[in-house]
């Protein structure tokens, strides 16, 4: 039956939940709509934007070009979860320092990317970061700042002990 | 942008895949990773009323290197693991090559590469590497298992010869002859577009001359394009600047563009000829003497 | 303890935290109980008679709460007119032959759709998901009728009238002129005569529209929508439902990015209101991408037949110019942003004699409107781009004809003869412009970069120098109040989507008021927090809200210095508010803290002076007298790959004057964000529609935002000259990045291909049309 609610369950932010959805039911709804988990944005809904990203299975993916159902047994992280108990994550402290945000739209989607590709590859040569931040759109700053932040991060993780 | 309803099956074999994908009462559909039929389902150009999804379907999960060197890859394999392999970056870079451009890594790590091939937009990178590198598509569905050709595989636009109920369940790259060189050139408006022309090539080193020169363009016609005049133009001879200047004439006269919204057809023509001749040139520099 | 000043500082944003956190509150985060979500149904045709429309099928689809048709709408609610589109105050009219009229728009089409995207029909369902499933049950017969898109086009006396019943699609007509500009034009030793187009684009904020309705059981109205005018927007609701100010509470939510086209009213907020008051539930309406690149308005659509006449060295005789601009389905703003043309063509440089005329036409498209920079940029492309033409003429370095044409410092004030659109004389109050200049030259030039050239990777340098009126009125207001624990929270009608108000605004209250940052609040966009405002837009909230804000605390510190005089039973010329604290007049230890001024006038205090009332609160509107004059000058050193047609921008440098920085960090971020906004339409950007009026990139994989990997490094060179106008000397600098990226991109690129005769009279830049550019000149004759 195509409008059959489908049972899932999906980790977020370490937390765990039973939910039963639509199967058309994109991630992005199910985490905003349904978990109340509205940090990850909407911007275009076909994939170009970025401000959707969160990361399944501890790799980046597009909430927009995802179903709920599809994620179904995974683990998820979103800008919710980043933060400890100590403060912001080193990500979100220097997108803060270096100005690396202004309306907050793209900031999630681009925060998560960062965090991600931190966490695998400490110390990314510039044309890595460009490729992974080229996948985000951002209409504010004009992405200088982005770049400042994700090489401010860089060191705090790296001073921290965070990644591989 | 909303996706229509549909039915959703997450088998956890191939065979009840098959089944499923046999309805022929209703539009069945396969997703993997879905970085190409979602966009369409939220804009509701496609409107699939049954979704089969193979994430669950081990025998889809293969990357491996058989006893006769060549790369398998299932249709369940990611685009990034299959970048990520270090013996895909040491046999196939003109693969890794193809990859890298594809997207950005937030594509790249839900998308697949059979997922790709099997949606078969032609400005796409993988179609056009299959074809250079002379890969084999394992097809599966109602009558058993089959092998197609890349060269007979790609149709048209978003077209490819998979019959009624047929699965692409994995794509097999030859390993290519010691000395191979490669070049894979292309050109986007933005880091991370479809191309509005691309090259590949592949050709080794016999004596002074090139052999079994290989050329592939692009995001010039609604499928990759085999440049066969081009590589006649080479066979034999020393790519010299004599020798990109014909494969450049061939290629120019070889392709026939449309015009849109991106690029004149004047404009892809001169490209993908510009483009071929950088990729056979990058793959003669690559070659072992 | 003198406290250090905030006011200058790059001090961090107090924004960021609850973003990062992603505790964000944008609109569609907001889901009030009850709230369903409602689709629009949208013409497939830019021009067609409706036949008929059946919704029975709608109106019975699972989960659907109602269907509303424009049939219904014609028979229960009003057209949508704006006071603003008919209002030309009398010194312009005096200044300008000026021809003005407006088209109302309907709510929902009822006869006839004008434009591809336009609102046919809603639907009301309990998600967005069964709404769109209900929508396509929705039959709807048309009769398409002719179309006319191209703006030139819709000046052919045979053309499709967009209005049935006007004479023509002309909507707007303007003449402005001084001096003689035929006898200029006769004398001249040089004459330029080009024609120059700048090209349709979308503002693209990466957050679409979107409003959130709801009638409280008291029967008021909340509305929260995704707006940089809350106020107008409910000055608007009040005038159009017949509704009592007091009753309606509008708020911004957080904003997504503005950039001018969220500062309209469209008919989907309406409907938001209409619907949730006849189905007595919260009515939500996101837009979704695809939908934004129809239904929300367009920007930049100008053609110019320019010239210019010139004297030996260059000095500039006269302009002339023939302006045609593209106004969409609908006149809906009126002078707004052609007039922005007419007094920003010229820029910085004496032109003795000037002669404009403009047509503003209607076609079958979306709506334009104001898209940073509105009308500047466009005028800007064809001025400068046309400077450069005559520079080649003349012989002479580009930068070096500007040094001889741009205003020295020295005659600033200077009147242009024009009457700026808020009525006043047109009057440049300040700037170093020849500096400005100077700054970006040597920035760009700090290298012989022609002489790097070579056949296949040719280099070249282009400016593009621009005035820009700031801080337009009629107002701003701020309301300043004490409140329990001593905190003070000021709210203004200044509305951010990005700018960053909560940091700067705070920064200016603390400086004023000479208490610590952390004491201050501001609290925008919420018509409940303070009663008028006007909103953000137009480079003016810095200038006219910062002022505001400025007023307001001073009338407050008043209260607060009476309230304690009081409490202590002294005078208030014996106290200051000084480091945070109330302490003698002159300095000296804490009399009382904040917070016990706060806390000791609740009416539960014996002890509370008398007459005061339980809370000081003060409120200030601040009206400028006129627009207070920024000014910049970009260069842009761009290496064309002559085989593929690549642009590669090699350095980018904007000199700009904005009067007196009140956050550097914040003045720079918004800087480079305008410009690349501007490089998106320099390079890739571009609405295209065919010739029947349908949309062909209608969305994000093929209209092109530029990504970072697009982005060049951008070199600011500050030359700020404090504004007379003002207090603080501020300039408003929301939109000057994006105003010369076109023309300067443009002009680079040609020089970069001067010796191969290609002119440049359009945008995008795209690989294609560079290639095809060259292909062109080189099968010219000689």
């Amino acid at each position: 039956m195509p409008d059959a609610e489908i049972p899932i369950r999906v980790t977020v932010n370490g937390v765990e939940y039973a939910e039963t959805v639509p199967a058309r039911m994109l991630l992005s709804d199910f985490l905003r709509h349904r978990l109340r988990l509205t940090g990850t944005h909407v911007g275009c809904e076909h994939g170009v934007c970025g401000a959707c990203t969160v990361l399944v299975d501890g790799r980046p993916a597009r909430s927009c070009l995802t179903f709920a159902v599809q994620v179904d047994g995974a683990e998820l992280r979103t800008i919710e979860g980043l933060a400890g108990e100590d403060g912001l994550h080193p990500v979100q402290q220097a997108f803060h320092e270096a100005h690396g945000m202004q309306c907050g739209f793209c900031t999630p989607g681009f925060v998560m990317s960062v965090t991600d590709l931190l966490e695998r590859n400490p110390h990314p040569s510039d044309e890595e970061v460009l490729d992974c931040l080229s996948g985000s759109l951002c209409r504010c700053t004009g992405y200088a700042s982005i770049v400042e932040a994700v090489r401010l991060a860089e060191k705090k993780m790296a001073e921290a002990g965070h990644g591989a | 942008m909303k996706p229509a309803l549909f039915e959703y099956h997450a088998p956890e074999r191939l065979e009840e895949a098959l089944a499923l994908m046999g309805d022929d009462e209703r539009d069945v559909r396969a997703i993997a990773g879905g970085q190409s039929l979602v966009p369409m389902m939220n804009f509701r150009l496609a409107t699939p009323e049954v979704l089969v999804d193979l994430r669950r379907i081990p025998e889809l999960a293969t990357l491996e290197v058989g006893a006769d060197g060549s790369l398998t890859i299932g249709a369940g394999v990611r685009q990034q693991d299959v970048l990520d392999d270090a013996r895909v970056a040491a046999t196939w870079p003109l693969l890794a090559a193809a990859i890298s451009h594809i997207g950005h890594p937030q594509i790249r790590s839900r998308g697949t590469v059979c997922g790709s091939l099997a949606h078969h937009d032609p400005h796409g990178e993988l179609p056009a590497a299959a074809t250079v590198l002379d890969a084999r598509m394992t097809v599966n569905g109602p009558d058993g298992e089959r092998s197609i050709d890349a060269a007979d595989f790609f149709v048209s636009y978003y077209e490819v010869a998979l019959e009624f109920g047929e699965l692409l369940t994995a794509v097999t790259f030859p390993a290519p002859a010691p000395g191979t060189g490669w070049g894979f050139c292309e050109l986007t408006r933005r880091h991370g577009d479809f191309a509005l022309a691309g090259a590949a090539a592949t050709l080794r080193r016999d004596g002074d001359g090139a052999a079994d020169p290989r050329i592939v363009v692009f995001g010039v016609g609604d499928r990759p394009l085999r440049m066969t005049e081009a590589e006649a133009a080479l066979a034999g001879a020393a790519v010299d600047e004599a020798a990109l200047e014909a494969v450049r004439e061939a290629v120019a006269g070889a392709v026939e563009p449309v015009t849109d919204i991106h690029a004149s057809a004047e404009y892809r023509t001169e490209l993908a000829a510009h483009l071929a001749a950088e990729a056979v040139n990058d793959a003669w520099e690559r070659t072992d003497a | 303890m003198a406290r250090e000043k905030y006011v200058g500082r790059s001090v961090p944003r107090v924004e960021d935290e609850r973003l990062l956190r992603g505790e964000g509150a944008y609109v569609d985060d907001l889901h009030p109980a009850g709230c369903v979500e409602m689709a629009v149904l949208r013409s497939p045709h830019a021009h067609a008679r409706i036949v008929s429309i059946d919704v029975e099928a709608a109106r019975n689809a699972p989960g659907v709460h109602a269907v509303y048709t424009g049939a219904e709408a014609a028979a229960e609610l009003k057209t949508i007119t704006f006071d603003i589109a008919g209002m030309i105050p009398d010194t312009v009219r005096e200044n300008i032959d000026v021809t003005n009229r407006v088209n109302p728009i309907p709510v929902l089409a009822h006869d006839r759709v004008v434009y591809v995207g336009q609102a046919v029909a809603v639907v009301v369902a309990d998600d967005r998901y069964l709404a769109e499933d209900a929508l396509e049950l929705i039959d709807v017969e048309y009769e398409p009728l002719p179309a006319v898109v191209d703006p030139e086009a819709a000046l052919a006396p045979d053309a499709p009238r967009v209005e049935a019943e006007w004479d023509s699609n002309v909507a707007i007509t303007l003449r402005y002129s001084r001096g003689d500009a035929d006898d200029a034009f006769a004398k001249a030793a040089h004459v330029v005569s080009e024609t120059f187009r700048s090209h349709r684009q979308i503002a693209s904020p990466i957050e679409t529209r979107g409003t959130v309705a709801l009638f409280d059981p008291d029967g008021n109205l909340r509305l929260w929508s995704s707006t940089q005018t809350p106020h107008q927007l409910r000055d608007f609701l009040v005038k159009f439902f017949d509704l009592s100010p007091d009753r309606v509470r509008v708020k911004a939510a957080d904003v997504g990015g503005g950039f001018g086209p969220k500062g309209a009213l469209y008919p989907e907020d309406l409907l938001c209101v209409h619907l949730a008051r006849r189905i007595g539930r919260p009515v939500k309406w996101i837009e979704d991408r695809s939908e934004h690149f129809v239904a929300t308005a367009h920007g930049r659509e100008q053609l110019h037949r320019i010239e210019l006449a010139a004297d030996e060295d260059g000095r500039l005789l006269a302009v002339r110019d023939e302006i045609v601009h593209d106004a969409g389905a609908y006149n809906m703003l009126g002078l707004v942003v052609p007039h922005n043309s007419l007094s920003h063509l010229t820029g910085p440089y004496r032109v003795p004699s000037l002669e404009v005329s403009m047509q503003v036409v209607l076609t079958n498209t979306p709506v334009t409107a104001p898209y940073r920079g509105a009308g500047r940029p466009e005028a800007v492309f064809a001025m400068e781009r046309a400077m450069d033409r005559l520079a080649r003429t003349v012989g002479i370095d580009p930068g070096e004809l500007r040094a001889r044409n741009v205003i020295p410092a020295e005659e600033l004030p200077y009147r242009t003869g024009i009457v700026y659109r808020d009525g006043k004389p047109q009057e440049f109050d300040s700037g170093d412009w020849p500096a400005l200049l100077e700054g970006a030259r040597k920035a760009a030039e700090d290298r012989p970069w022609r002489e790097e050239s070579t056949p296949e990777r040719a280099i070249g340098i282009g400016y593009a120098a621009y005035t820009e009126g700031t801080g337009v009125g009629p107002f701003e207001s701020a309301k300043a109040e004490l409140v329990d624990g001593g905190r003070i929270r000021i709210s203004t009608g200044s509305s951010p989507q990005g700018q960053s108000h909560r940091t700067t605004f705070a920064q200016i209250a603390a400086d004023t008021l000479d208490v610590d940052m952390s004491v201050i609040e501001i609290v925008g966009g919420d018509t409940g927090a303070v009663h008028t405002g006007f909103g953000t837009y137009a480079s003016r909230s810095a200038v006219v809200g910062g002022h505001a804000v400025v007023e307001a605390a001073e009338k407050l510190r008043e209260q607060i210095l009476l309230a304690a005089a009081g409490l202590l039973d002294r005078e208030p010329a014996e106290l200051e508010l000084s480091d945070g604290a109330i302490r003698p007049a002159g300095g000296g230890d804490v009399l009382l803290p904040l917070a016990a001024v706060a806390g000791a006038l609740t009416p539960y205090n014996p002890g509370r002076p008398a007459g005061m009332p339980a809370r000081l609160s003060a409120e200030a509107h601040h009206r400028p007298k006129t627009v207070t004059w920024a000014a910049g000058v970009h260069a842009a050193v761009v290496a064309v790959d002559t085989r593929t047609g690549e642009v590669e921008i090699l350095r980018y440098v904007v000199a700009h004057d904005c009067g007196r920085p009140l956050n550097p960090m914040i003045v720079d971020g918004q800087t480079r964000g305008g410009v690349m906004q501007g490089i998106g339409g320099a390079l890739y950007e571009e609405i295209v529609y065919d010739e029947s009026g349908q949309l062909r990139n209608g969305s994000f994989m093929d209209y092109l935002l530029p990504t970072v990997a697009e982005a060049p490094d951008i070199e600011m060179v500050h030359v700020d000259v404090p504004s007379p106008l003002n207090r603080l000397g501020i300039k408003g600098i929301g939109e000057g990045g994006a105003i010369g990226p076109g023309a300067a991109i443009a002009n680079a690129v040609e020089d970069a291909l001067r010796d191969r005769g290609v002119v440049i009279r359009s945008g995008p830049l795209s690989p294609s049309r560079v290639r095809d550019l060259l292909r062109d000149a080189a099968r010219q004759p000689a």
